[in-house]
């Protein structure tokens, strides 16, 4: 074994420059994940019969397809059919963006309905209108059992990223085969950024784990 | 106060309630009992509309909730309910599961909804949990609060299905005192119960529900002492 890491010495900037590239990515197609998503979960909920099939139909079809066969489509099926030239960041936000709204969703809409239907009748009850209740009786509680989930859904995220890479989005695991292709050595730039993945993926378990531990602890105040 | 006609509920192929009638005057206390799964559950929330019946007219609080067009909230305003496993909103304090509805429904201002409140919980003896949050009481305790919550949006009947069922057997009492507090204020009350002691007490009648069917309706003395048919016989033989 001849494992030689002070070659890879000077790219290491470029590399690290990666870690901010794949969390801007991952944060911006989690926003509209999460935009699109709530939008889906409140249409399964208590749409009208047409919209709920949609978003039940988006959700299988998002979900029941590979995640590298979406961003394809998108980055190379868009400028085939529009003659629009996307660019990988672009195409990139769109597929994972639309495909973790489909996984957020079904989180969103499992949180809901795990809130005792006790409350909703509680809440109907009283008179409480409609959106009042949901407002401030149901997804109060529902956030509890949505964030600790959501926050799986990051990590996911996260180590998903790395597809984008086929598309020569410049992220981490893109600049990882750059480096390894000019000092004609991938071993070494591969295990430094796996490295990365790894320290990035216990920092948001952490996060999570600690988001989880407040949440219990209010439960029983 | 109220007036049910033919009242009517299916689950499906399922008939539950088979053509139920009753009058309730104001200020009267009902004692609704039963074997289990005779409907008197779906009997109690038909009387609000947490079920919808199938057939047959419900006048309520001065609205026909089987009517089409009636404001089915602002007739829940007035018909306060108690469920056998409390249903308060975990989330909020004692105090804010009190003030919730009359602010967001009725409009009150918290400093009046607070004062309110506070007279309630004084009023079933639990001033000193004000800023709990519901997880910390006992079942009795949470009964309680329950009941307070109902009467914060100040109704003019309440409903109780099945409200001391879910409490440890020294629980009991403390509520069905608050209860029978209540009654002596006036209230009208529906209280589905298999307190037969309760309903001995404090109803003014009884209306005793089998396999969807009200077989058998009258004052206390009459039920218990002299049960006319023999299907009131062999239950009461059995809860007695
Ligand atoms: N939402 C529902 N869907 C289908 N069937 C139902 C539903 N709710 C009640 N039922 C059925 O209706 C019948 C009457 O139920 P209900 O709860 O009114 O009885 P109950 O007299 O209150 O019984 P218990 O003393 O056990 O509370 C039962 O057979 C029950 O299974
Ligand atoms: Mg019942």
């Amino acid at each position: 074994m001849n494992l030689d890491f002070t070659q890879m010495t000077p790219y290491i900037p470029y590399m690290l420059e990666g870690i901010w590239v794949t969390l801007k990515f991952v944060a911006v197609a989690l926003l509209i994940g999460a935009l699109i998503g709530t939008i889906l979960a409140l249409f399964k909920i208590s749409g009208p019969a047409p919209l709920r099939a949609f978003a039940v139909a988006y959700t299988s079809i998002f979900r029941g397809t590979p995640l590298i066969l979406q961003l394809m489509l998108i980055y190379f099926a868009v400028p085939q059919l529009t003659g629009y030239d996307i660019t990988p960041f672009l195409s990139a936000i769109t597929a994972f963006g639309l495909n973790s709204a489909a996984y957020i969703s079904e989180i969103i809409r499992a949180g809901i309905q795990a809130v005792d239907k006790g409350q909703v009748e509680a809440a109907q009850a009283l008179g409480v209108p409609y959106r009042a209740m949901m407002k401030d009786i149901i997804l109060p509680q529902a956030f509890k059992n949505i964030l600790p989930a959501l926050m799986n859904e990051v990590i996911t995220l996260t180590k998903e990223s790395a597809l984008v890479s086929t598309i020569g989005y410049l992220d981490l695991m893109r600049r990882a085969q750059v480096v390894g292709a000019s000092m004609y050595r991938q071993f070494e730039p591969l295990l430094f950024v796996g490295l990365i993945y790894w320290v990035l993926v216990m920092i948001l378990t952490l996060i999570g784990r600690k988001i989880e531990r407040r949440l219990k602890a209010s439960d029983i105040r | 106060m109220i007036s049910v006609k033919g009242l009517i509920k299916s689950f499906g192929d399922l008939e539950v309630l088979k053509g139920i009638s009753t009058e309730v005057a104001a200020g009267q206390v009902i004692a609704v009992i039963g074997p289990s799964g005779s409907g008197k559950s779906t009997f109690l929330r038909c009387l609000n509309k947490l079920e919808e019946p199938t057939g047959g007219t419900v006048e309520i609080a001065g609205f026909n909730i089987t009517d089409k067009k009636a404001d089915i909230r602002a007739a829940r305003q007035e018909i306060g309910m108690v469920f056998q496993h409390f249903h308060l909103f975990p989330h909020l304090t004692v105090l804010g599961n009190l003030t919730y509805a009359p602010m967001k429904v009725k409009g009150e201002t918290k400093a009046q909804a607070e004062e309110k409140a506070r007279t309630l919980l004084k009023r079933v003896g639990l001033s000193e949990k004000a800023d709990s949050y519901p997880a910390s009481l006992s079942g009795g305790q949470k009964q309680r609060v329950a009941i307070a919550r109902a009467l914060a949006m100040e109704p003019k009947l309440m409903l109780f299905d099945e409200p001391t069922s879910a409490l440890d057997p020294e629980m009991v009492k403390e509520v069905l005192d608050v209860m029978k507090d209540l009654a002596k204020s006036g209230m009208t009350m529906i209280v589905v119960t298999h307190e037969m002691g309760f309903a001995r007490e404090v109803a003014d009648r009884v209306l005793f529900l089998d396999q969807g069917k009200l077989v058998e309706e009258g004052t206390p003395d009459e039920f218990f002492g002299n049960p006319k048919t023999d299907r009131a016989r062999d239950f009461l033989e059995k809860v007695l």
